[in-house]
């Protein structure tokens, strides 16, 4: 097989040079965090005064972790290093409970990111003559603007669809002969179901390639599109804390997403008691950013689960590979790719007297899209027997929902008492899809 | 005005046995009722004997329930006509019908017409509707059947 590389001297340099090129980018990414006052505290509570107290990558251990509540608590511009004037993007995810986390580029640090979204598309066997479809959501969320200027600077012909409107999806891939599309895995799917309506065949695509995303999936849902669709389809890897996608990207063997080591540090943690776990067990992913000077986050607690293969890989990249994420630790669910925290639910039906505190949240699939069933009970108190009313309720709630976790869900009322109680154990999430 | 009992029912087996086992249980007599059907969800609309009670007892129970004041309607003579000169009525007021449903009296026969109406402008809905040569009942003449 072909193997082509963006950079290769940084994608194929020997761990001694990678690991000194972390040392030296980590001891940066300490000076810069120490002028700011958060990191400035609890470096120094840890005995951290100045980079020189980083002598080897060993004493990256010595700094403390950062979660997502540090982000928040942060809200807005308590992690941003540099003037605001400095800053040229900025990307936001929504929060657990209202307070988004934001993420601050400079125009460097931008230019990092891109690059490392070039190098992703590059490993994938992507070059200047494809064209490529970006069907994720443009926005606030990295992955549309993240996967466009990467592929750009690759020198594709980018088509900036964003998501939706299958049928005007499929005229573009005929009418530009796409080949390369960024996408969720179940919108792909949805889109095969639709191809017959369209009269359209998969072997009248052009596609070769598809970048998967967004969303949990199994590896015989990529089988299954490859198969569909005739094509190769990779897994990447990515957070808006750590820039978005192209933290780690499949190459043409697909056995794993290689890391980006000069750009990231990756540790894997017991999540119970924060001890790093050798290579090949399963554990939490802990990223530190390496080239992001606006805003610097080391240590960073991602909440999945993984595991890491040291191996040497047959593209020649030195960079080791991430498994396919298996889990989380904690209950974040994503639907049709959007991730969403029951917290976000409870908070909306919280605030809304008429219902009562008792709710599940129930996800199925009908075709391949998740669909998101909310489940409320009336409040008796307050129930006035009209029925225009109660359709204003659900109107309501649904659209208070949408608001706070931009999916539409479906909302059913309940007599009191009819859903599990708040006590307890409670089950609050009834997830019925089949794994993809 | 005559009170119906309105009661939020969910739509699946075994929930109007729920109530109407408590309406048993307290010897209530059911005078007419009908349901109106939202999907995963209906309001159950209740004419009874002693609507105090049984709002108060199917509360006690948990269920979200509620009185409302509702028009019950009857005429001198039962003949064709009698809706028609009845909605005449309402419109010739601008009132608006919301739901509506009817029984027939077990003391002479006589077909009563409950009707849950929006009234905005407060019009005097006896007067109108008396203008038409319909009465409306009172509570205690409803219950008391």
């Amino acid at each position: 097989m072909e193997i082509t590389y963006w950079n290769k001297n940084i994608e194929t340099m020997d761990r001694p040079a990678i690991e000194a090129l972390q040392l030296q980018r980590l001891r940066e990414l300490v000076d810069q965090s120490l002028k700011m006052d958060f990191y400035k505290n609890r470096l120094l509570r840890v005995g951290i005064t100045s980079s020189e107290d980083i002598q080897s990558l060993d004493d990256l251990r010595r700094l403390p972790f950062n979660v997502k509540d540090d982000l928040r608590q942060n809200f807005p511009t308590g992690l941003l290093a540099v003037d605001m004037r400095d800053v040229v993007r900025v990307h936001s995810s929504s929060g657990t409970t209202g307070i988004p986390t934001v993420i601050y580029f400079s125009r460097q640090d931008m230019d990092n990111w891109t690059d490392l979204l070039a190098r992703s598309i590059v490993a994938t066997g992507c070059c200047q003559d494809d064209v490529f479809q970006n069907m994720m959501t443009y926005g606030l969320f990295t992955g549309g603007l993240g996967l466009h200027y990467g592929a750009e600077r690759v020198g594709m012909t980018v088509i900036p669809v964003g998501g939706g409107n299958t049928q005007r999806q499929v005229q573009i891939m005929k009418d530009f002969k796409t080949t390369v599309l960024h996408v969720t895995p179940s919108y792909l799917l949805h889109i095969h179901s639709k191809l017959e309506s369209f009269e359209t065949r998969p072997e009248d695509l052009y596609i070769q390639r598809v970048f998967l995303g967004a969303e949990p999936y199994s590896e015989n849902t990529r089988l299954k599109l490859e198969d569909l669709y005739g094509i190769d389809a990779y897994n990447s890897y990515g957070l808006s804390e750590m820039n978005g996608p192209g933290v780690a990207f499949e190459c043409v063997y697909k056995q794993g997403m290689h890391v980006w080591e000069d750009a990231y540090i990756l540790e894997i943690i017991d999540p119970e008691t924060g001890e790093i776990l050798p290579d090949g067990e399963q554990g939490e992913v802990v990223l530190t950013n390496l080239v992001r000077s606006a805003m610097p986050l080391f240590r960073y607690r991602t909440r999945d689960l993984a595991y890491v293969n040291s191996e040497p890989c047959r593209c020649g990249r030195t960079h080791r590979r991430l498994s396919r994420i298996q889990g989380r630790t904690d209950d974040m669910l994503i639907i049709n790719g959007v991730n969403v925290f029951p917290s976000q639910i409870e908070e909306v039906i919280m605030a809304i007297p008429e219902v009562g505190t008792n709710y599940l949240i129930h996800l199925t699939k009908i075709g391949s899209l998740d669909k998101l069933a909310v489940k409320v009970e009336i409040y008796s108190k307050l129930f006035t027997g009209d029925m225009s009313a109660l359709d204003g309720l659900k109107a309501k709630i649904k659209e208070k929902l949408r608001a706070s976790i931009t999916i539409n869900p479906v909302i059913e009322l309940h007599e009191p008492g009819a859903l599990p109680h708040s006590e307890g154990k409670a089950k609050r999430v009834l997830d019925e899809r089949e794994q993809l | 005005m005559a009170k119906q009992l309105t009661i939020f029912m969910e739509n699946r087996p075994g929930r109007m046995k729920s109530i109407s086992d408590v309406l048993l249980e307290n010897n209530l007599n059911i005078w007419a009722f009908t349901i109106q059907d939202r999907g995963e969800f209906g309001l159950m609309k209740l004419i009874v004997d002693k609507p105090e009670k049984a709002h108060l007892i199917l509360a006690d129970r948990g269920f979200a329930c509620v009185l409302k004041d509702v028009l019950a309607v009857t005429a001198e003579n039962d003949q064709p006509g009698n809706l028609d000169r009845l909605t005449t009525a309402l419109l010739e007021k601008g009132v608006n019908i919301k739901d509506a449903y009817g029984f027939v009296s077990p003391k002479d026969r006589q077909g009563i017409c409950l009707i849950e109406v929006e009234n905005p402008d407060g019009v005097d809905l006896e007067e109108a509707i008396a203008a038409h040569g319909f009465t409306l009942l009172t509570g205690k003449e409803l219950y008391e059947l």
